[in-house]
């Protein structure tokens, strides 16, 4: 029994040339039998009627739609066929120059085929940029930083009501479906998927993870305050929404700092209901470190912890000095040595403290144990980010290696998409200049990468190491060592 | 699978990047097909207030109805009738192009047009009476958009003129417009000689009653009453865009009211002389594309939190805009001076700054935003083929949709960009492109040359303000 579909689309325009490629198309798709799609000018009505379609004297403004076909299905697939049709034309419109000259858009809502936008303008114009994709229906990734945090929660609560999401402000990192964006690691696929409120935070373990074998389904930035009273979770709670239902995600990871008390309930609240293992990797102090948590993670899939490579021979270093020093690139793996070595080593003075009392002026002489984060606000005003350009960092090893007070020297190198296309060369011609001036002090590097980064692990951390640096993939574990050289050196 | 719309699993991604060409070719390293937007700061002094209209939800919803009741606004043309009759214009009372203007401000060919207003309604004989009446408060004057109307370049409107009086059908809106008078000395450019004067009579006396005992027969008739936007569509595709050039449309114009007017059972000769006054004259028409476009920039007016202009109009001294959401408030700025060419051996030190209500065109989305549809004119207002596909083109940028009646055929009949939203002029710094005719800055000299031109970026600046302080408050 034949299915008949009318419909009428008031105000609905199209011109007759296009309606009549739309409906041949339509009479084509398999399973119908006639099909009109025209406007209702009573030519087109008496031509509908010769078809046998019943219809009453339209508005000659309004789009009628009228198939005959062997079922439902067939209609359906009319339907659709006739919505790829339209949407083909206007594709064929938008991207017809006349002379062959487009010009870029000049916004990211009219990149008309884009499904995410990818925006690192400065603060004060992020919001009108990351509407305006909202607006046209693409999820946003936004790298900016100094968005205010009302912005913040009125792009989050936009997003969800159009079922997006919007990853930042202030999101470094980010790997949808394999393709990085920010400052990402390349990773190979798998069945981990990673929500974030740390950029460096998720770029140690997704590094760990590929050293282990394992991969990823997707890492999800959400920026560093999602998880803060104020905004409540919104971006974290729509991402773990979507892992959820992501048929390739087998276990889902949390990283973030401790989140405000009524927020870790809502996350735990929204958990409870998912049938897939959530791995809650909370930042900070007496929290486990990325590395444990990393095994951790390893654990609820069955995959045996490997022995994490490392470059160099620790039982040749020795501490030159008293004190500990830490040059840092990345924020949250700064923030993960510091609170190793404070439990070990007292008090740390920093740009980015554990506590506010050890508040240190970044540009200041170190005093006794010192690290200073790179990346911060602060010290990137009007300067490309310290995993782009390390002349400060460089800058300031000369220093600290001519500091007979210092004893031992962390730094992190973060490989991956957007970082530094070569790091090694420079820090390691820097460390053999402080040799050449019989300046020893210990260098040991934390080398966060995976083993498909553009820059080449092996070779990264080969270079370092050539020129005596202690490099080990886990920050964890390169803080470990520093401290215990420190310690050595006090014990002797 | 609907999460996210399924960003999770499409193996296709398509990233929009904007700001750090870097993180954009980070992306083009791993050969995800990316659109780089050439992005810049907004307008200076205007990011706060953009930033809390862009924070009013109301807004986007608000702008796609502007766009959909501009769309559905129809433009039929019902009558005839003199300014008193339509607009209830009092004795003494005239209407002017642009924002509100006193005479110690108008420009010459604004005054020239007062002048030839109070001759022609008899209430001075001469120019120097004219001037003293008109400088000492003798006349009211206000402009033709606070009464639905619009008038080309000075747009001067007095009781006795007769008006094209069009409805929306959708709405039931009506706008009025005055008969064109057409090129060289003439009211509008601001010419008041008594070759002039003795136009506007004939005008009155034979050609206004004519053209409304032919358009009543046409109402009457099976046919009913001129579409004017269909005609307006159809003019588009054949080389016109509705401001500088409206050939074709002055000719299906005269087509369709041609039997009627012999019909009508005025003397030949009056027929005659008024058929090839009207065809004689390519700007006939505009005086009928005008009140269309009204028609449809009034069916956008006063929607909550929208940001869509509404009027764009000039009094030859400012240039001033008015917004959907922000009602009557006119935001000016000074009206600035055309680029383009000249006619004879008049220079730029001749023309006077920008005047006109015409720039509705382009608030309807036609005019320079349809300069892809005309290349005929292209070199007349001084550019070339490629730049009149790239200003249309630019017009995207700041126009919420587009027009699929008014299909452009030389971009593969994408529809001409429609309702220009003042958050997307703030943020590109792209403003509206406008056509127009240039007036002498002498009063009595008449049309100098034509050109572009675009509006003040302080009509946007204040407009933005304007929608920061109606949004709702937040942050």
């Amino acid at each position: 029994m034949a299915q008949v579909h009318i419909e009428v689309r008031p105000g609905a325009y199209r011109d007759s040339v296009s309606l009549l490629e739309v409906s041949r198309a339509v009479a084509s798709s398999p399973g119908v039998e006639d099909a009109i799609v025209a406007m209702g000018t009573p030519l087109n009505v008496d031509l509908m009627r010769e078809l046998g379609f019943h219809l009453d004297q339209p508005s000659p403004n309004d789009l009628i739609i009228a198939i005959r076909a062997i079922d439902q299905a067939a209609i359906i697939n009319g339907l659709s066929t006739m919505a790829a049709e339209f949407s083909s034309i206007d594709q064929r419109a938008r991207s017809a120059s006349g002379d062959g000259q487009l010009a870029p858009p000049r916004s990211v809502g009219r990149a008309h085929d884009a499904d995410l936008a990818l925006i690192s303008v400065p603060g004060t114009g992020a919001f009108a940029e990351a509407i305006d994709a909202l607006e046209a229906g693409q999820s946003v990734m936004l790298f900016s930083d100094n968005v205010p945090i009302w912005q913040e929660i009125i792009l989050k609560e936009f997003a969800s009501s159009r079922n997006l999401i919007v990853m930042g402000p202030d999101c470094g990192t980010a790997v949808i479906g394999g393709v990085g964006l920010g400052f990402a690691n390349v990773v190979r696929p798998g069945p981990i998927g990673i929500v974030a409120a740390s950029g460096t935070g998720a770029q140690q373990v997704l590094a760990l993870l590929d050293l282990a074998g394992v991969g990823i389904t997707h890492c999800i930035g959400v920026g560093g305050r999602d998880l803060s009273a104020e905004v409540a979770a919104r971006s974290t709670m729509s991402a773990i929404a979507a892992l959820a239902e992501d048929p390739d995600t087998k276990t889902i990871v949390l990283i973030s700092k401790p989140p405000a008390a009524e927020v870790a309930e809502l996350v735990r609240s929204s958990t409870s209901a998912i049938s897939k293992p959530v791995v809650f990797a909370l930042l900070g102090e007496g929290s486990p470190d990325l590395t444990k948590t990393t095994e951790e993670i390893l654990g609820t899939i069955g995959v045996v912890v490997p022995d994490w490579p490392s470059w160099g021979e620790v039982s040749t270093l020795r501490a030159t000095g008293k004190y500990l020093r830490g040059l840092y690139s990345g924020g949250t793996i700064c923030d993960e040595a510091m609170v190793i070595a404070a439990n070990q080593l007292g008090q740390i003075r920093s740009n980015i403290p554990l506590r506010a009392e050890w508040k240190h002026d970044p540009f200041a002489e170190s005093i006794e144990h010192t690290f200073i984060d790179f990346g911060d606000d602060a010290m990137t005003v009007g300067r490309a980010h310290p995993m782009i350009d390390s002349t400060l960092r460089i800058e300031r090893l000369h220093k600290e290696m001519a500091d007979p007070s210092c004893g031992v020297i962390i730094m992190d190198v973060v490989l991956g998409h957007g970082a530094d296309a070569d790091p090694a060369p420079a820090l390691s011609s820097a460390i053999s200049e402080a040799h050449d001036h019989g300046q020893k002090t210990p260098v040991i590097i934390s080398l966060i990468g995976s083993s498909g980064d553009p820059q080449g692990l092996i070779r990264q951390a080969e270079i370092l190491s050539g020129v005596g640096a202690f490099v080990t993939v886990s920050n964890a574990t390169a803080v470990n060592i520093a401290i215990s050289l420190i310690q050595m050196n006090e014990a002797s | 699978m609907n999460e996210l719309r399924g960003l999770l699993q499409n193996n296709n991604l398509k990233i929009a990047t904007a700001g750090v060409p870097l993180l954009a070719d980070a992306l083009s390293d791993q050969l995800v097909p990316i659109s780089r937007i050439d992005w810049r700061p907004a307008v200076p002094g205007s990011q706060e207030a953009l930033n809390r209209v862009m924070a009013d939800g109301r807004r986007d919803g608000a702008n796609s109805l502007a766009l959909a009741r501009m769309l559905a606004a129809g433009a039929l043309l019902v009558d005839v009738r003199q300014a008193k009759d339509a607009l209830g214009l009092e004795p003494g009372t005239f209407l002017h192009a642009g924002p509100p203007l006193t005479w110690e401000r108008a420009s010459g060919p604004m005054r020239g047009a007062l002048l030839g207003g109070t001759i022609f309604e008899g209430i001075a004989s001469d120019a120097e009476t004219a001037e003293k009446i008109l400088s000492s408060g003798g006349i009211d004057w206000e402009p033709c958009h606070h009464r639905d109307a619009v008038g080309p370049m000075a747009g001067v409107v007095t009781p006795s003129m007769w008006m094209f009086e069009l409805l929306d059908p959708t709405t039931g809106n009506r706008s009025w417009c005055s008969l064109n008078e057409g090129l060289g000395k003439v009211l509008r450019y601001g010419a008041y000689s008594g070759e002039v004067i003795d136009r506007l009579r004939w005008m009155r006396e034979v050609l206004g009653p004519l053209l409304k005992l032919a358009v009543q027969r046409r109402n009457e008739s099976p046919a009913g009453p001129i579409d004017v936007q269909a005609i307006l569509a159809q003019m588009i595709q054949m080389g016109d865009e509705g401001h500088n050039r409206n050939r074709a449309g002055t000719l299906m114009f005269l087509r369709d009211l041609l039997p009627d007017l012999i019909e009508s059972g005025a003397a030949n000769s009056d027929v005659a002389t008024s058929a090839r006054f009207m065809g004689g004259n390519d700007h006939f028409f505009l005086n009928l594309v005008m009140p269309a476009c009204k028609l449809q920039t009034m069916a956008a007016r006063n929607i909550p939190g929208c940001s869509v202009v509404t009027v764009m109009a000039r009094n030859g001294t400012d240039f001033g805009v008015q917004v959907s959401g922000t009602g009557d408030t006119w935001y000016t700025g000074p009206a600035e001076i055309p680029v383009g060419l000249f006619l004879g051996s008049y220079t730029e030190k001749d023309a006077n700054p920008d005047i006109g209500d015409s720039a509705i065109t382009e608030t309807a989305g036609v005019g320079g935003f349809a300069m892809a549809a005309a290349p005929a004119i292209v070199r007349f207002i001084g550019g070339t083929v490629p730049d009149a596909l790239a200003a249309t083109r630019r017009m995207y940028e700041i126009t919420v949709g587009e027009n699929v009646s008014r299909g452009i055929p030389v971009l593969e009949f994408r529809g001409s960009p429609t309702a220009i939203d003042v958050t997307r002029v703030i943020r590109t710094g792209i403003l509206p492109q406008i056509n127009t005719g240039m007036a002498g800055r002498i009063a009595g000299v008449g049309q100098v040359g034509a050109g572009l031109v675009n509006p003040p970026m302080e009509c946007f600046e204040g407009a933005i303000q304007g929608l920061a302080q109606a949004a709702p408050q937040v942050g």
